[in-house]
């Protein structure tokens, strides 16, 4: 296999000491792959801005390592890292001119000017920026100023882009052009994309693997689809998209199969990645687009009321209140004749397909 | 319930009094006074200075022959020609330690940083007299020739921290992430700084840099005490004129004197408010 465009081994981050010290990164392994669009997806404060710091060189790891395309990078200063960042905050230089600005790094690289020139000139468009080469940082709005940062960082066409949330303060039009476009460029130009967001959305859209965070540690790596659709922990079933959980009692299982019942009594064979145990209490994460609704019936495993529906246009969202105890939402697509409506009240039983249901680690 | 009103309302009764502070009734006379007691004197002499006549009191007409003499007067022209060498010699040392000093304190926190900070602001508390004489006391001990070098090295001691000030407050509104782009699209330090740092700290340089020059321009007890003969500056060249008696002609370069601290403090303020904000 080839070798990671980035990767950290057991890299830990503690800002402070003694009562205020902060755990920013807390044991982090993750392997980047060459010519990747890889995400660190997190709530506000996870550790998402440190860990792209410490690639950069910006801040030393206080124990782990980071390599780059195999090589420890500890001893490189951020000016000689192949990397560039598009900071959460732009950090233009206010005294430079637009061009001068995107222009900086190929400037200290040594170019000519004619290849500068030109290369700013076509990034500049690419950020749909044309016109406003002369201006000065001060006299751009702010989505403007986060395009510009991007450009300075692409122009220099690096192994390893770090992007810092680069779209959070484009309104909605421009964010999808610009998703589409940073996604164009990435497979084109082959650069190693390390992308931060907390917009999930915006995570599955683009990313080829996403590696959920939090409180300073990575909780899951995969594809958007594994992500999505095979959460192995709580956090990432719950931060990425709706999801209903039920706590269920393992009653026999073995070599990755297990038998568990439901709340309400009823069991349910279901794979597992985690080596349960019989007698343990498992929680089950379950979409709600991936369970059905049923008229009562045997085949259901569970029963409850509706309490509520949401209708969507596309879909129906339904709020069961199970006799169990505890809600469960349904969501159907409404093709129409191929469902019936429940009324609000009326008794349903909610069919789980195997496959829809992921028992989760913790 | 009674105390959150309570609560609310202290602050609205802080506010009242301050406010009652600003209204007091004889403020304005009184400021008028103030500033009168202040200025006046130096009105005065700068009218005394196109006075024809020799006797301060009595006004019989304007003419600018005061400055003419006071211009072809050798010894004044010696002594401004050394207070100009010195203070653009303490000008340029002292703001030269003052950018690196404020560059090596802005770099990390580290103990003891409130300290430098407060023995870096110390000649700005110390009595000038007890500066004076000890560096007077300090050359002596050294051995070192009173003269030209003596002033400048002391005035480059006082200068550093007005040249600091601005520099510092500069540093201080500068966003961190500046460096750290410019660091991130391979400039090395040397780059950065000639690049990215110097030119959004100009304003603030420049700024000290005048500062400096009218504090070393306008400085009298220290170059009393620390110079030697033949290195006379003009605060004290007017010294040993007034003892003498004031003539229209100390006047006339007094009057000099003040214009060019008030170009000098006005650019520095110019500067300080700067051009580009970041
Ligand atoms: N220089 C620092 N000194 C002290 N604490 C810090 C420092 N930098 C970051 N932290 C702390 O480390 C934690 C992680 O911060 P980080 O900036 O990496 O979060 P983030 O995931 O990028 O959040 P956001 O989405 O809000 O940008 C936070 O608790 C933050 O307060
Ligand atoms: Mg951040």
């Amino acid at each position: 296999m080839a070798v990671s465009a980035v990767e950290a081994q057991g890299v830990t981050k503690v800002f402070g000491s003694g009562a205020g010290e902060v755990r920013a990164l807390d044991e982090v392994d993750v392997a980047i792959r060459q010519n990747e669009f890889f995400t660190l997806l997190g709530p506000s404060g996870c550790g998402k801005t440190t860990l792209l710091r410490l690639i950069a060189g910006f801040e030393q790891p206080t124990s782990g390592e980071i390599l780059l395309e195999g090589q420890p990078i500890a001893g490189t200063p951020p000016f000689r890292r192949p990397v560039n960042t598009v900071f959460q905050s732009y950090a233009l230089f206010p005294h430079m001119s637009v061009a001068q600005n995107v222009g900086f790094g190929m400037e200290m690289l040594g170019k000519d000017r004619r290849t500068i020139a030109e290369t700013v000139e076509r990034t500049l468009d690419l950020v749909k920026l044309g016109g406003l080469a002369g201006r000065k940082p001060a006299q751009l709005s702010g989505g403007q100023q986060q395009r510009v940062a991007l450009a300075r960082a692409l122009a220099n066409r690096p192994k390893v882009l770090l992007l810092d949330e680069p779209l959070s303060a484009l309104d909605l039009k421009l964010r999808k052009e610009m998703q589409i476009e940073l996604k164009r460029l990435q497979g084109e130009t082959g650069i190693t994309f390390v992308f931060v967001t907390h917009d999930q959305e915006e995570a599955l859209t683009m990313s080829d693997r996403i590696a959920v965070m939090s409180a300073g540690r990575i909780l899951q790596v995969g594809s958007p689809t594994e992500i999505y659709e095979k959460p192995t922990r709580r956090f990432v079933a719950d931060f990425i998209g709706e999801t209903n959980f039920l706590a269920a009692e393992v009653v026999a299982g073995e070599a990755g199969s297990l038998r568990v019942r439901l709340p309400g009594g009823r069991e349910l064979s279901v794979l597992d990645a985690f080596e349960h145990k019989p007698g343990q209490t498992v929680t089950l994460a379950v979409r709600p687009e991936r369970a059905e609704l049923a008229e009562g019936g045997a085949e259901a495993q569970l029963a409850g009321r509706v309490e509520n529906l949401v209708y969507f246009g596309t879909d129906t969202t339904y709020h069961v209140g199970l006799e169990a105890g505890g809600g469960f939402v349904v969501r159907l697509q409404n093709r129409e004749g191929a469902r019936r409506r429940h009324e609000v009240g009326a008794s349903v039983g909610i069919r789980l397909p195997a496959e829809a249901v992921q028992v989760l680690r913790d | 319930m009674a105390e959150a009103t309570a609560a609310r309302a202290a602050p609205a009764r802080r506010r009242r009094k301050g406010f009652q502070t600003r209204r007091f009734p004889g403020l304005a006379t009184f400021s008028a006074i103030f500033f009168g007691y202040l200025y006046l004197p130096i009105v005065i002499l700068v009218a005394l200075s196109f006075n024809a006549n020799r006797t301060a009191t009595i006004w019989t007409g304007f003419t600018t022959g005061w400055y003419g003499r006071a211009l072809a007067n050798g010894d004044m022209l010696q002594a401004a020609g050394n207070s100009l060498t010195i203070a653009v010699s303490a000008m340029v040392l002292s703001t030269v330690l003052a950018t690196l000093g404020a560059l090596g304190m802005s770099r990390r926190r580290f103990r003891g940083r409130t300290g430098v900070t407060a023995l870096l602001s110390l000649p700005l508390i110390v009595p000038e007299i007890v500066t004076a004489v000890a560096t007077l006391l300090f050359f002596v001990a050294l051995g070192l020739q009173l003269g030209l070098a003596t002033v400048i090295l002391a005035h480059t001691v006082f200068c550093i921290p007005f040249a600091y000030l601005p520099i510092r407050a500069r540093l201080e509104d500068m966003d961190p992430a500046l460096r750290e782009a410019a660091a991130d699209l391979y400039a090395n330090e040397w780059k950065s700084f000639l690049r990215v740092i110097l030119p959004l700290l100009l304003p603030g340089i420049l700024s000290g840099a005048m500062l400096a020059f009218i504090i070393s321009l306008d400085d009298f007890v220290i170059t009393f005490f620390t110079a030697g003969a033949g290195s006379t500056t003009l605060p004290v060249y007017i010294f040993s004129l007034i003892r003498m008696g004031v003539t229209p002609e100390v006047n006339a370069i007094s009057a000099l004197m003040l214009l060019i601290s008030i170009t000098f403090v006005s650019l520095s303020f110019v500067l300080a408010s700067g051009k580009h904000r970041i």
